[in-house]
């Protein structure tokens, strides 16, 4: 068999369901073979979509994304959408075309370092030299992209490999004597968290993305429930925890809510699950929860202790870890006083807006939800519309909010969304989009109409790059510096493509305009034109202790 | 506060880049660096001495370089008992009448020329750090003229 072959039935073997990319001179053969096989493939219309597709589909499936592209240009494409997957720990293996093994390092046309480029933006990285590797590779790169912390990994295929031949063996078993993850939390270590947890009086829990990835949402939800604890989120942690339950205190953080940042600042003991105290959660670190114990759990030991001291390290998988130590937890703190006074801040500073006769982006994040009774994904951009994404709409499940967290990549909601659409085909797809993100990544338009791949694209038009203006009103004098952006007629854009689109001016039109737009079995564009300088509150300016807030809410 | 560490890795194309681009990314400093395949060829031991503020930075340092694929031990020699050696040349002005001062040094520190050229000769040493800086020191009224050194290698005791 060829190498190109050999790919093509490791992928297979992987149980890979669709392959976004695109194809170029040094990835021929490979392509020869996609003309025949019988795997998806979805030609995107430039490879950091097909990149952010993989992503949206490892993130709504929990399967491992995969994507391809030709070597240079190509690869480079990919690199946006790799380093997103990377912060964010999402599972994707990129394929990239290579120049011919002997033209490696000549400045060959449309060569470019590729392993070098990514080798700090993927969990790890393969340059193929030898075809007879190639199966063991590809069988390394899914193994290590979807286990431990899970990662994107990047194989490298020079031409010539793809056309040599080898016999193919698959490796039934991977073993990697440098990557052994942990799993099982120290037995001990979980024996002192029930006990610190016994002896808590204003206990809270922090919820990140591990509980996705570890699938740990119904033993979280049993933990808070089991010793009365609220529950707070980051933004990768959305859809952890149901957002419509009692104990939910929402997002933490620099647009978290009030309530969620004053409990976890008063609270005395933190149980960190799946999340890496990250500077948009933790604000000033040295202000940050100053009575509090940490537990802290997680697959990665390099998260633990990175930016807070922490009391109790567990190491290891967080559905694991929680149904270990739901055994363990034998006696319960009393909350009783602590919830009443979590209460009290809800009703002192509920997270609300003001409305207008303006559409008011949040007030059309909420129709969304009430029309979609909760039950789409909802996948953003990058800025405002994000952060209103997370705020207003209650996510009860994981998995239905797919967001750019770590490297707030803009132009990822879109082609996310048509990688989510292909990996969760029943499901209601929506990208809440801005006006400047929606036009980074636009032209994947062509590849959801080409391929009947129905998402809807919600607009927040307010003619601003809204977060940066937000910023410059707050902290520059209102010194709007380039972010005053045109956009196009996106009705007619999008019936360019072949598309729908929907332009909303009046407040009265939003439902009707949602309704509309699901009930359409096409890619629809609705562009809501709302109110131009509406700011995200509540707010903590970076560098801040996250109870400083402002926003007048708090 | 300097600290050595051996990182055991899978001999393979690209690790040394691994490992220098972690460093570099992360904004941890390297000291020395020394690396050679061990008796298996397939693996490769670096001896790294890194320059950490505190034992924090320490603990990331190794909880990171743990992560990379390609890393399969790391041992910490901080608090181990060890010996360590270090390997430096040095080209220093010479005429036949230093002779016995320079066997004097070499009597009482550590080296031997291994090569003397007109009015320069070479002389390699090994020995720890503090004996390294002492021959270094009594070498300097010589004139230097230039040197090299391996950085550090490190190997357990017992």
């Amino acid at each position: 068999m060829t190498g190109a072959q050999i790919l093509i039935k490791c992928l297979k073997r992987e149980g890979v369901e669709v392959i976004f990319g695109y194809p170029g001179g040094q990835v021929l053969p490979i392509f020869d073979e996609i003309y025949d096989m019988d795997i998806k493939f979805i030609l995107t219309r430039h490879e950091q979509g097909a990149a952010h597709a993989a992503d949206g589909y490892a993130r709504a499936t929990g399967k491992v994304g995969v994507c391809i592209a030709t070597s240079g240009p190509g690869a480079t494409n990919l690199t946006t959408g790799i380093a997103n997957a990377y912060m964010d720990s999402i599972p994707i293996v990129a394929i990239t075309g290579q120049v011919k093994s002997s033209l490696i390092g000549n400045d060959a046309f449309q060569e470019a370092d590729v392993t070098g480029i990514t080798r700090p933006i993927t969990k790890h990285n393969y340059l193929v030299k030898d075809v007879k590797d190639l199966s063991k590779i590809i069988a390394e790169a899914f193994y290590i992209a979807s286990t431990g912390r899970p990662g994107p990994v990047l194989i490298d295929i020079p031409s010539d490999i793809q056309l040599a031949d080898a016999e193919f063996t698959w490796p039934e078993i991977v073993n990697i004597r440098g990557y052994k993850p942990t799993c099982f939390g120290h037995p001990g270590q979980i024996k002192k968290a029930a006990k610190l947890i016994a002896e808590a009086k204003r206990p809270i829990i922090y919820a990140g993305g591990g509980v996705i990835t570890s699938a740990a949402h119904l033993e979280l939800r049993k933990l808070a429930e089991k010793i009365k604890a609220p529950l707070t989120w980051t933004l990768m942690g959305v859809g952890g925890f149901p957002g419509t339950h009692e104990l939910s205190l929402g997002m933490l953080g620099m647009h978290g809510t009030a309530y969620a940042n004053h409990a976890i600042m008063e609270s005395d003991l933190i149980i960190a699950v799946g999340a890496r105290f990250d500077d948009r959660v933790t604000g000033r670190l040295d202000a940050f929860a100053p009575d509090a114990k940490i537990i802290h759990i997680d697959i990665d030991p390099a998260s633990i202790s990175k930016n807070v001291k922490v009391d109790i390290p567990i190491v290891g998988d967080a559905r694991n870890i929680l149904g270990e130590l739901l055994e363990q937890i034998e006696k319960v703190p009393n909350t009783v006083e602590w919830l009443e006074t979590v209460e009290n801040w809800k009703k002192k500073y509920p997270l609300k807006y003001k409305d207008g006769e303006k559409i008011k982006p949040q007030y059309v994040v909420e129709q969304v939800y009430e029309a979609t009774k909760g039950g789409a994904i909802i996948t953003t951009e990058v800025g405002q519309n994000q952060m209103w994404a997370a705020q207003w709409y209650k996510y009860d499940s994981p998995r239905t909010f797919i967001s750019s967290g770590g490297l707030g990549t803009m132009g990822f909601g879109f082609p996310a969304a048509m990688g989510a659409k292909m990996g969760c085909p029943n499901k209601t797809v929506i990208d809440i989009a801005g006006d400047g993100s929606i036009q980074m990544n636009i032209q994947e338009l062509g590849t959801c109409v080409a391929n009947k791949i129905n998402v809807k694209v919600f607009i927040l038009n307010n003619g601003y790059l809204g977060m940066v203006r937000q910023w410059q009103e707050l902290f520059y004098k209102r010194r709007y510096s380039q972010v005053r952006i045109s956009s196009p007629d996106f009705v007619k854009l999008a019936e360019s493509y072949g598309a729908v689109g929907i332009k909303v001016t009046g407040k009265e039109e939003v439902r009707p305009a949602i309704e509309k737009a699901l009930k359409i079995d096409n890619t629809v564009f609705i562009d809501f034109h709302v109110e131009p300088e509406e700011n995200v509150y509540p707010m903590v300016p970076a560098g801040e202790a996250i109870n400083k807030i402002i926003g007048g809410l708090a | 506060m300097r600290h050595t560490i051996s990182v055991l890795v899978e001999n393979k194309f690209g690790v040394l880049a691994r490992i220098a681009g972690l460093f570099s990314a992360r904004g941890y400093n390297i000291a020395s660096l020394a690396v050679s395949e061990t008796l298996n060829p397939q693996t490769s031991y670096m001896t790294i001495v890194v320059a950490a503020q505190d034992e924090k930075i320490l603990e990331q340092i190794k909880k990171q370089l743990n992560k990379l694929i390609d890393v399969i031990t790391i041992t910490d020699f901080t608090k181990k008992e060890h010996v360590d050696r270090e390997l430096v040349l040095v080209k220093v002005n010479y005429s036949t009448k230093d002779r016995a001062g320079l066997e004097a040094i070499f009597n009482k520190y550590i080296g031997k020329i291994i090569h003397h050229q007109d009015d320069t000769a070479i002389i390699e040493a090994v020995g720890d750090q503090a004996q390294i800086k002492s021959l270094l020191d009594e070498l300097d009224k010589f004139g230097i003229i230039e040197l090299t050194r391996t950085g550090k290698l490190a190997i357990n005791k017992g």
